[in-house]
């Protein structure tokens, strides 16, 4: 298949395609998710006020614990049947990773106790937006190095501890706090009203500038990094079937700007989840079949078949379930959060 | 001992694991006990249930979100520190993992919502729903997770191809040979630790409620205090018997299996028939033999073998390097035996003083559930510490060295990372510990629900679980007790 898995036919070549494509929706779904209420905790402390503050962290607290379960599906995914995969970029992203994590502690953390400090809580607003504003900058270094690659000598990651401390990194870094940022505006938009939602939508049009400038400058970057992802985009005919990626990309941010300013509710975060789809199509084309890039193919890191169809088996009745109560939970706690704390439930 | 990545890994391993375990001990009890209550508020109508749930659930949340944000670091340290565990085992126990996100993760983590911000937006029915999902959930993912840890103890269903294992019989793997017993130790070892828990903190509440000379107060504070120390005493007389049949199972597991582990259980240096049954020694792993011994002869074997002469197999039948250390696991089997023992004993006590009709009378049994608070996470830990370093010096019993199972990750990185853990788990330790004081000497809520009403006639007034706001540490009490 596209020259990549030669010899492999039936199951050894189908099976690692799904698994991509159930994995790369585990990724997508963690970065929509959570990506919103991580960028609620970057917005947090610029909202100045308490009741602001209040109401942010209910529009996310019932269910910020179900967004970041698609991180650890993304992570148990990649072990369950890449696991030649997960053993590689693991140790390579030992610091991002762990810097992920601890951050994540805190914000995490920060929900319960918040609500049950007096004189301590301005440290859990902190914690809230200082834990979500590292481990998003640190998802960003993780999608940087990512795209540079990997140095892979037989079964183990063979690079330095710092291999993924280079300024590509941490410009994707920063991009990456653009786009929570916007998508956490949008939310905000979406779930509150009066002069909070107000000043959400003035946030909005700074990230969503900054997220644009982001994918502009990575898109212009990269053939610059020596690795042959510009062949694949602007190469006859490939040209003609991708030039439709950034062309939508630029008609949804304008589609942003415009629900914006027409007070629109809905739309901005709707779009603004289209804005990361693309984003995350254009990385899909630039990098596939590799999952360790630039040395080891989806077929290559795929466990045994035996091993992929197990997982498979319950994936397919339990994927479906999952959507369906997670829907339902939206749908209990749809709908703009009360002004007041007393309203919303907390008193 | 040079503190390089592996032994910097192992350390930052059991801190965090460790550190992990105490809440989920906590958790899949009190998702239970939660249950249990809505339950019987459902079907009594009695508002002291209801008060009860809303009470332990803040509890619940505190030491959820804390077992939520440490179980997240635990499944990326296979990769990121023990990636040679992850190439060797992928294929067998990464499926394992897997299910245990998308059936018990996701679940626990979805109808959490509900369980603590929906009480005014769904019924009561469909709330107790939610609440049954997240207690099955924590269930569900003990299944899948003792699974995965009793594969790496006992494993089956597998072969080994081009030098990693691949799965042949998927439920040989998932039900392998000492998993039915984990399994069932585990589950009892969460419920006996909360119900001492629970029994620990309402006997406090009597206490104090006493000092200030409200004891025989008909509140409905003090009579959740009441009903709690009984539910937990109750169950705690029942299933502490149990526990010690299921450890004993357990152990013979262990001869069957790993017999060196068991030795060092035992503290016993040679192949013997008629063991005796150490209650204190002090090992020399230089000398190989025991300084200085208290036993009770014969009772080892009989105990294992059940008959007074059976053969136990000795530490020396495995060169000195094959054998895992021996001290910390002699010494926390005993503590976690002992305090097998010590909750056998309440609960017997608890029996006694209940058909004396004096259960919530008597100061010194009400001072010995406050000591026995942390019991059962004491006897958590210390099972674990027995089960995994008996393990050492494998990880995958029998078939991967530890030694060979770590990351090609610097020390210094994990010096580092291991050093972070110790402070931010330090900090939320401390901050968790000190809000759930907090709740608890607030005790439950008096005016939520008043006495005589029914689920059905309960006013559709919007309120909080864990999000509550608290008064201040002093004066802000609330209403009066
Ligand atoms: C006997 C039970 C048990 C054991 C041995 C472990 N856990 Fe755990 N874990 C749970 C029982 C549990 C739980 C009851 O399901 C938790 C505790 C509190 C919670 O939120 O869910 C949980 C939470 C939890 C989470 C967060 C889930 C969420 O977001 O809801 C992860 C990723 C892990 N665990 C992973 C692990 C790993 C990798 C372990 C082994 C090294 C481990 N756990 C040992
Ligand atoms: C939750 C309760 C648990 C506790 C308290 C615990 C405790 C420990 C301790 C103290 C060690 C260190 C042994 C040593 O290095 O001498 C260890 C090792 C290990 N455990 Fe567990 N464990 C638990 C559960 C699990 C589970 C469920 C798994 C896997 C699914 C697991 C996987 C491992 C691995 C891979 C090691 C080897 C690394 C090392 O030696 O540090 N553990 N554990
Ligand atoms: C007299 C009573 C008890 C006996 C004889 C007993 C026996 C055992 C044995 C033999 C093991 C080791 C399994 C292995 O090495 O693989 C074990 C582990 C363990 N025990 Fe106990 N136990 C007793 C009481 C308790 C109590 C009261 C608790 C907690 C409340 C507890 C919690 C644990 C835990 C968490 C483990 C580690 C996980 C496992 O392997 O199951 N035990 N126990």
């Amino acid at each position: 298949m596209f020259g990549y898995a030669e010899g492999l036919e039936g199951l050894a070549l189908w099976l690692p395609l799904i698994w991509a494509g159930l994995i790369s929706l585990a990724v997508v779904m963690y970065v929509i998710m959570d990506g919103f209420d991580l960028g609620v905790g970057i917005l947090f402390r610029p909202a100045q006020r308490e009741n602001w503050r209040d109401r942010m962290m209910i529009s996310v607290a019932p269910i910020w614990d179900g967004n970041e379960t698609w991180l650890i599906l993304g992570g148990g995914g990649l072990f369950a049947v890449f696991h030649l995969a997960y053993a590689l970029l693991m140790p390579a992203l030992y610091i991002p990773i762990i810097v992920m994590l601890l951050a994540l502690i805190f914000r995490g953390v920060a929900f319960e106790f918040r609500f049950k400090a007096d004189s301590s809580k301005f440290l859990w607003d902190n914690a809230f937006h200082y834990g979500s504003l590292v481990a998003t900058f640190a998802q960003g270094v993780v999608l940087g190095t990512f795209v540079q690659g990997f140095t892979v000598v037989g079964r183990e990651f063979a690079g330095g501890t710092f291999d993924w401390a280079t300024p590509f990194a941490m410009m994707t870094g920063v991009g990456l706090v653009a786009g929570y940022g916007l998508l956490g505006a949008t939310w905000v938009v979406m779930k509150t009203t009066g002069e909070l939602e107000m000043w959400a939508r003035r946030k909005a049009y700074r990230y969503l500038i900054g997220a644009i400038v982001a994918m502009a400058v990575v898109s212009i970057w990269v053939p610059f990094l020596g690795i042959e992802i510009e062949a694949r985009w602007f190469s006859t005919p490939n040209i003609y079937y991708l030039a439709p990626i950034p062309l939508l990309t630029a008609l949804v941010a304008f589609g942003i700007w415009r629900t914006l300013e027409n007070e629109r509710q809905y739309w901005p975060f709707v779009l603004s989840i289209c804005l990361f789809l693309l984003g995350f199509l254009g990385l899909g084309v630039s990098l596939f079949p590799y999952i360790v890039p630039p040395s080891v193919t989806i077929w290559e890191a795929a466990n045994t078949v035996n091993s992929q169809l197990f997982a498979l088996v319950g994936f397919s009745i339990v994927i479906p379930i999952i959507f369906g109560y997670t829907i339902y939970v939206y749908w209990v706690f749809r709908g703009k959060v009360p002004e007041t704390l007393e309203d919303s439930g907390y008193h | 001992m040079e503190l390089d990545a592996f032994i910097l890994s192992r350390i930052q391993f059991a801190f965090t694991v460790a550190f992990h375990i105490i809440f989920p001990a906590f958790t899949i009890g009190l998702a239970s006990w939660l249950a249990a209550l809505e339950f019987r508020w459902l079907r009594t109508g009695n508002p002291v249930f209801k008060n009860l749930y809303k009470f332990w659930v803040k509890v619940f949340a505190v030491s959820f979100g804390l077992g939520v944000v440490s179980g997240i670091v635990m499944s990326y340290q296979f990769g990121t520190n023990w990636s040679g565990f992850s190439d060797f085992t992928g294929n067998v126990l990464g499926p394992v993992i897997a299910y245990e996100v998308v059936t018990a993760f996701f679940l626990e983590a979805a109808f959490l919502g509900i369980m603590l911000f929906g009480w005014n937006k769904v019924g009561d029915r469909l709330h107790f729903f939610a609440t049954c999902m997240v207690a099955i959930g924590t269930l569900l993912s003990a299944f899948w997770i003792l699974s995965a840890n009793s594969w790496m103890q006992t494993p089956a269903g597998f072969e080994i191809q081009n030098g990693v294992a691949v799965p042949t019989n998927w439920f040989e793997v998932v039900f392998n040979p000492s998993f039915p017993n984990r399994f069932a130790h585990m589950v009892m070892a969460c419920y006996l630790t909360t119900a001492f828990a629970v029994a620990g903190m309402s006997a406090y509440m009597l206490l104090r409620g006493r000092r200030r000379g409200r004891e025989t107060g008909h509140t409905l504070r003090m009579e959740g205090a009441r009903r709690s120390l009984s539910m937990a005493t109750a169950f705690a007389a029942i299933f502490a018997p149990v526990q010690i049949f299921l450890g004993d199972l357990h152990g013979l597991n262990v001869l069957a299996y790993q017999p060196t582990k068991l030795a060092a259980m035992e503290g016993n240096w040679e192949t013997q028939a008629g063991a005796p049954l150490l209650l204190f020694a002090i090992p020399d792993e230089e000398a190989e033999e025991n300084r200085f011994e208290i036993g009770i002869p014969k009772l080892g074997s009989l105990i294992l073998t059940h008959e007074l002469d059976g053969v136990v197999p000795g530490l020396k039948e495995v060169p000195a390097e094959m054998r895992p250390p021996i001290w910390p696991v002699f010494y926390s089997f005993r503590v976690m035996v002992a305090i097998g023992f010590l909750m056998l004993a309440v609960g017997a006590w608890s029996i006694w003083l209940r058909l004396r009709g004096r259960l919530y009378d008597s100061p010194a049994f009400l001072w010995t559930c406050v000591a026995m608070l942390p019991s059962g996470f004491v006897a958590v830990l210390t099972g674990w510490f027995t089960a995994e370093i008996g393990r050492q010096p494998y990880v995958v019993y029998g078939l991967l060295r530890t030694v060979d199972a770590v990351s090609p990750v610097t020390a210094g990185a994990v010096a580092a990372s291991l050093a972070a853990f110790v402070v931010v788990y330090a900090i939320i330790f401390t901050a968790g510990t000190y809000y759930l004081f907090k709740l608890l000497r607030r005790g439950p809520d008096e005016h939520e629900v008043m006495p005589g009403q029914t689920p059905a006639e309960r006013p559709k007034r919007p309120f909080s679980a864990a999000e509550e706001r608290l008064p201040g540490r002093e004066g802000g009490r609330a209403p009066a007790e």
